[in-house]
């Protein structure tokens, strides 16, 4: 059977055509895109019909804790009216605040701790203990850049040195003072850019005088799986992990006694000029739907996502329903 | 307006919400199971997104891979002077690792889905354009003397004669760049631009997340090659004939 | 486009990167130490390379004698094909998160994967390298009396040098571009720059796209001389 050359090309270029019309449809449904409206029926959280001229995206860092919290922004402001879009797992945090600054997103959540240390070259000791202190001193830089930070969430959480159950017994591990001596035997895995920050691993050396046997990078997803296997003696954690209290047979933190880790409350970091063009529900909507965001609370949420694996946007929902936010 | 009558309660989770966990009653998605089968057949649908950016990120580079390398060919083909200059600057194209090409660009184009398509069509015009160079080359010269004598001019010669019989070329030289684009358009993740590297990121040591996001990838990449490979046999007929 | 190019954020982001790579640079996040420099820069290429020659000998180990054997035997053909097809369809990602998930993290773990994706063009390309040969040219040899592996060694292999070598190089692209990402799988290279934007800052990031695109440059060019130093004369009048 012959074929016309000619139609055949067209059939062709038809066929991609139509490849690239469906994939372009396709993607215009939600997930990484828009939070479905809600019209706030029930909820605390009450729907203004002027947010709807304002668009929103919402970013945030690339680890589960920080996509739990773009979700339950991105939805309690999509409940508050607002038009919003999530663009979550932007990546660590200099490529999130350059994405406010560029404008690509409207605001993401940054722990005050990370902020200072991080943006703002404060040593870890000098980041202040309380999250008022911390969220202020933060602001007040944040404010020279145009930028600004809403008030902190009641829950905080750290980098931690942490082990499986049997290495801390073997070696009577309490705090991280205690790997004085010990820690030349043991091999220590942490993200690529640990060794070379003073609040992980060049603040273990400097300031506990740790030496390690050695050191391997890991992806921040992969930080138990090292312990668990075998490969690593010693790994930096979250103290919002969940693995800690559902596996608390396996694993434990220890003690950061010469404060290198410091904790951070999580602050929304958002430009000026976009929190004005908002309106107060912004800020409002953000703070009140951060209340009920406890150590426990936040850690059940990590729980679902980090051990059931559960999407963020799910885990987000249930919290907001669960506490009252949304209908 | 909050009602006042809710704000005590709002704020504090219901009963209820908080689970009681240990070791030995995690679901199979949070062992290290190598594969949760009951897990994996509820959240397919988590894919479906990843898998459409993938797509997208395939076809438009590929397309327009194909648009810049086919015309590069066409030019070079009746100006053998820029050849060896094309070949080599395609090459050097292909031989920059993906994801260097995506961070060198950063500055100029910023994070995102354009980023990752230059990077990943730049990747495959030495392929095309070699592909296409090649097949037209091996045109015999007798079949052009013959056309030339039956009247056709070279834009004709060329479209009606050359192109054609340089079809397995060039089909093959789309095949290869295609299945190789599914595969390293995991990597785009790494610009901004989505795809299937997406939801491998985001749960790394989740070892039945990456099974089905990697066989996805893989099942693409292989649709695409049978479904180019087919479109080669039905657009050469005369192939057909002959005996492999 | 072009005057993107040329305006100055970007010129001088390639100032910066060049400034970056060869003297220390100030990080916020360090506590006072300095990133970069020189030093750290030939560190992490030789991180690199090494691992890079690690996974590229190991497939060169199990792929070019089974290659060689198949090719002169002739059979085995389709099993060449396809697994030079499907390994071209690996995707690189999976390949390493599945690794580090399940057998685990390090240079030796690295190593193997990476040499998963260097296997099948080596071994695609050294099959039909092989196989392609001539067979009158072959059968004159057998006549003159050659062994089977001096046929092979002498006949075959010097005939196939540019389509085998087409399959290293394919093979080098493929790791060397994988090995970027090895920091995320327990082996340092110039992926720590490009991944590391918080400690080395953008300045570090792109000079790390820079070193893996020259890294992987002078490899694709050390392959091509050491292509042209193995062709037989003979073979290099003909026109590639």
């Amino acid at each position: 059977m012959r074929i016309k050359t000619t139609r055949l090309w067209g059939a062709l270029l038809l066929a991609l055509a139509l490849t690239l019309g469906v994939a372009a449809c396709g993607s215009d449904d939600d997930d990484g895109g828009a939070t479905t409206e809600s019209d706030g029926g029930g909820g605390a959280i009450v729907s203004n019909p002027d947010n709807g001229k304002v668009s929103l995206t919402i970013g945030s860092k690339n680890f589960p804790e920080q996509e739990i919290l773009g979700e339950i922004y991105a939805q309690a402001l999509a409940a508050a009216g607002y038009k919003v879009k999530s663009d979550l797992n932007l990546g660590s945090e200099t490529v999130a605040r350059k994405a406010v600054k560029t404008g690509e997103i409207s605001g993401y959540p940054e722990y005050a701790s990370t902020a200072l240390t991080s943006f703002f070259g404060k040593e870890p000791e000098e980041v202040p203990a309380d999250a008022q202190g911390a969220w202020e001193e933060a602001n007040a830089e944040f404010e020279k850049e145009g930028l600004t930070a809403f008030e902190p969430t009641p829950f905080a959480s750290a980098n931690a040195v942490g082990t499986t159950t049997e290495t801390a017994e073997k070696y009577d591990l309490e705090t991280v003072s205690d790997l004085e001596g010990v820690s030349e035997e043991l091999s220590l895995y942490g993200s690529p850019e640990c060794p070379q920050r003073i609040d992980c691993k060049a603040g273990l050396e400097e300031l506990y005088g740790l030496k390690f046997k050695e050191f391997k990078s890991v992806d921040i997803g992969l930080r138990y799986t090292v312990l668990e296997n075998g490969q690593a003696d010693l790994s930096i954690l979250f103290t919002t992990d969940p693995q800690l209290s559902a596996e608390k047979d396996k694993f434990v933190i220890l003690e950061d006694d010469k404060e290198v880790f410091p904790a951070g409350n999580v602050i929304f970091v958002t430009e000026k000029s976009v929190a004005e063009e908002a309106g107060p529900d912004y800020e409002e909507t953000i703070l009140q739907v951060q209340e009920g965001l406890d150590l426990a609370v936040m850690q059940e949420l990590d729980a679902r996502v980090e051990l059931e694996k559960q999407t963020p946007k799910e885990a987000a929902a249930s919290y907001l329903k669960s506490a009252g936010y949304t209908g | 307006m909050t009602d006042p009558s809710l704000v005590a309660a709002v704020g504090e989770v219901g009963e209820g919400f908080f689970k009681e966990r240990s070791s030995d009653t995690l679901p199979c998605q949070a062992t290290d199971a190598l594969f949760c089968w009951d897990w994996a057949r509820e959240n397919i649908d988590r894919y479906g997104t990843p898998t459409v950016q993938h797509l997208e990120l395939v076809v438009i580079s590929v397309v327009l891979g194909f648009a810049v390398a086919f015309a590069l060919a066409l030019l070079a083909h009746r100006r053998r002077w820029l050849q060896p200059p094309l070949l080599a600057a395609t090459g050097v194209l292909y031989t920059i690792p993906s994801i260097a090409f995506f961070f060198l660009l950063l500055p100029v184009t910023g994070r995102g889905r354009d980023t990752a398509i230059i990077a990943l069509s730049a990747y495959t015009l030495q392929i095309i354009y070699r592909n296409t160079v090649i097949g037209l080359a091996n045109v015999p010269s007798s079949v052009k003397e013959a056309a030339r004598g039956m009247g056709l001019t070279e834009r004709q010669i060329l479209w009606k004669v050359e192109v054609p019989l340089a079809r397995p070329e060039i089909f093959a030289g789309l095949q290869i760049a295609t299945v190789s684009t599914v595969a390293i358009a995991t990597l785009a993740v790494f610009a901004g631009g989505g795809g299937l590297g997406a939801p491998i990121k985001a749960a790394i040591n989740f070892k039945t997340n990456i099974i089905i996001a990697g066989s996805i990838a893989i099942l693409m990449a292989v649709a695409f090659g049978l479904a180019l490979v087919t479109a080669q046999r039905l657009l050469t007929p005369w192939k057909r004939a002959e005996t492999t | 486009m072009i005057g993107a190019l040329l305006s100055s954020p970007a010129l001088a982001s390639i100032g910066g990167a060049i400034e970056f790579i060869f003297a220390p640079q100030d990080s916020s996040v360090t506590g006072g130490r300095q990133v970069g420099g020189f030093d750290q820069v030939v560190e992490l290429t030789l991180s690199q390379l090494e691992l890079t020659l690690l996974a590229l000998g190991l497939s060169l180990l199990v792929a070019l004698p089974l290659g060689l054997y198949l090719g002169h035997r002739g059979t085995g053909e389709l099993f060449a094909v396809v697994l030079g097809n499907v390994g071209r369809a690996i995707p690189e990602l999976a390949l390493i998160a599945f690794m580090a998930a399940a057998i685990g993290v390090g240079v030796l773990n690295l190593t193997i994967a990476l040499a998963v994706l260097g296997v099948p063009p080596i071994l695609a390309n050294t099959f039909v390298g092989i196989h392609q040969v001539d067979r009158a040219t072959v059968d004159a040899a057998r006549g003159m009396g050659m062994t089977e592996f001096e046929i092979l060694r002498k006949v075959e292999i010097p005939l196939a040098v540019p389509t085998l070598f087409a399959g290293v190089r394919g093979a080098t692209i493929a790791i060397v571009a994988t090995a970027t990402i090895a920091p995320l799988a327990g082996v340092e290279s110039l992926g720590d720059f490009i991944l590391g934007e918080n400690v080395y800052g953008s300045n570090g990031v792109l000079a790390g796209a820079i070193v893996v695109a020259l890294l992987a440059l002078t490899l694709e060019f050390a392959f091509a001389g050491l292509q042209r130093l193995l062709t037989s004369p003979g073979l290099k009048l003909r026109s590639a």
